[in-house]
């Protein structure tokens, strides 16, 4: 299982390295993001701040969203899945390995936005622990959750508008602890992060797993 | 088509006129049975009660007066939308998704199950709000339990969205399962909501360690009779809208062969018609050319 994750990771990133879409499409988008939420809130310095961890996570889950699409998009040419499935890979290590590749993407991504962050709305992070567990933890989640949407909606012609509804409810746990989890870390108060965390690790572990179980019949219904 | 396709008219419709199997079973279907019947009899007379009990003979609330009223409505119906809804559409899932006990039956149970329990959320957020109004002073409350519910609502909507994109049934029914499952996740978060957050909604009702109900004997009374009404009237709404998942599957098998017969008798009527009138019909084309449409 984990050979065969390292496998589909493996080809996912290479076609990344060629490709380029995320880092010319999905992290610009993301900066974007923290932009226009800069102009909905507006130049007031404070509100600004207090705004940054939330439009930070907002522009991580969108990203996500885009990530998860280009992820399926992969897999959605002719007769690309079924020369997955007739490849013998267990879909648990599909699973890993996707949900892999789109959690290393993403935590690139947290990295440009962490210093857009800093940049854009003078924030600074004071227990960089605490940030980059939440983020981390956060990660695992998110491509795991994702990829699973994102294999509930291959193959629909209605993919594209169907994926968003689906999977931003699921992930909205992941915005509110990851928000608190950051405002903690701004505010150097630990230990309210720490109790964040208590959701943002079931919530990974949970969806880790249950993709593991549901991938395959999931892949076989795609 | 040509005027040729007038002597291919038996040929599509036997099929629609012949008593096919499915379509002796979707008759079978259409009638509802017995059992289900009494149940939403029984359900609704329970609720007719409830109401008299709750608007009548109870006395007011020592503290809330009349507006603890709405409490004899309000966790039954969130009871419901939480707890049967959820559990119905987590066990229809994972045992359609089971190989042993793998049939369309389960698919439909669960994703009735969805579909009524969105309603009864919408119901539970409802009539929580409209309690929140005057007891807490706002209808909306960013508390754990309402956030939660509400995302449950979204959650069920989306899973609702997805079984409307058409597809192969044994497709979609595994689709379908997987994502009942992780809508599924969301209900233990509402039921521990008021535990691990400790927000504005009061603690558990039912299920909880230590559970005591200080109440007057009718309302105690009225508040069980609520609760018994509303799930009556769940397994009811649940086998009328399982009825209708059936018959919604036999129309989408037999949609189109029905629409050909119909269009073949469209025609056929045009033809008769244009050829009764004569040339006063301006938009029926002559009959030889007109009998295709």
């Amino acid at each position: 299982m984990w050979r065969d994750a390292l496998l589909v990771a493996g080809k996912d990133l290479r076609i990344e390295a060629r490709s380029r879409v995320a880092l010319w499409q999905v992290v610009p988008f993301a900066v974007l993001v923290l932009v226009l939420l800069a102009f909905a809130i507006g130049p007031d310095a404070a509100p600004l701040r207090a705004a940054a961890p939330g439009i930070f996570w907002i522009a991580v889950l969108f990203s996500t969203v885009l990530s998860i699409q280009r992820s399926v998009a992969i897999e959605s040419g002719e007769g690309t899945r079924d020369g997955l499935r007739l490849s013998g890979i267990d879909p648990a290590g599909i699973f890993l390995g996707k949900a892999a590749a789109i959690g290393l993407q993403l935590l690139v991504l947290q990295i440009v936005l962490w210093a857009g962050v800093t940049f854009l709305f003078d924030v600074r992070v004071h227990v960089v622990w605490l940030a980059i567990t939440a983020s981390l933890v956060a990660t695992v989640g998110l491509a795991c959750a994702g990829v699973l949407y994102g294999a509930l909606s291959a193959g629909l012609h209605v993919r594209d508008t169907l994926l968003p509804l689906l999977v931003l409810p699921v992930l909205a746990p992941v915005l509110l602890a990851g928000t608190k989890t950051w405002q903690a870390a701004l505010d150097g108060n630990a230990s309210s992060g720490t109790e964040w965390l208590r959701l943002l690790i079931p919530f990974a572990v949970i969806y880790l797993v249950i993709g593991i179980v549901l991938y395959g019949p999931l892949q076989e219904a795609a | 088509m040509t005027a040729t396709g007038q002597t291919a008219r038996p040929i599509p419709r036997a099929p629609a006129q012949s008593p096919s199997p499915s379509a002796l079973s979707a008759a079978a279907a259409g009638r509802s049975p017995r059992w289900l019947s009494v149940v939403g009899l029984l359900g609704v007379i329970a609720l007719g009660f409830t109401v008299w009990l709750g608007l009548w003979i109870t006395p007011p609330d020592a503290v809330q007066g009349n507006l603890a009223r709405l409490l004899y409505i309000h966790p039954p119906i969130a009871t419901v939308a939480l707890y049967w809804a959820g559990g119905v559409a987590l066990v229809g899932s994972l045992l359609y998704l089971w190989p042993r006990t793998r049939s369309l039956f389960w698919d439909r149970l669960a994703a009735s199950a969805v579909e009524v329990g969105a309603v009864f959320a919408a119901l539970t957020l409802v009539t929580g709000s409209l309690w929140g109004r005057p007891a807490w002073g706002v209808w909306w409350t960013w508390d754990a339990r309402l956030t939660s519910t509400a995302l449950l609502l979204l959650l069920e909507i989306g899973y609702l969205a997805l079984r409307r994109v058409p597809a192969d049934p044994a497709v979609r029914a595994r689709r379908c399962a997987v994502a009942a499952i992780l809508v599924a996740i969301d209900v233990p978060i509402v039921h521990f909501s008021v535990d691990w957050w400790n927000t504005l909604h009061q603690g558990g009702t039912f299920l909880d360690p230590g559970f005591k109900l200080h109440a007057h004997g009718s309302m105690l009374w009225t508040f069980l009779l609520g609760f018994i009404a509303f799930s009556l009237i769940f397994v009811w709404l649940l086998g009328m809208r399982y009825r209708i998942e059936v018959l919604q599957d036999h129309v989408g098998d037999q949609e189109l062969e029905v629409s050909l017969a119909e269009r073949w008798d469209e025609g056929a009527g045009l033809a008769g018609a244009g050829a009764a009138v004569g040339v006063g019909v301006g938009t029926a084309p002559p009959p030889p050319s007109g009998s295709a449409p």
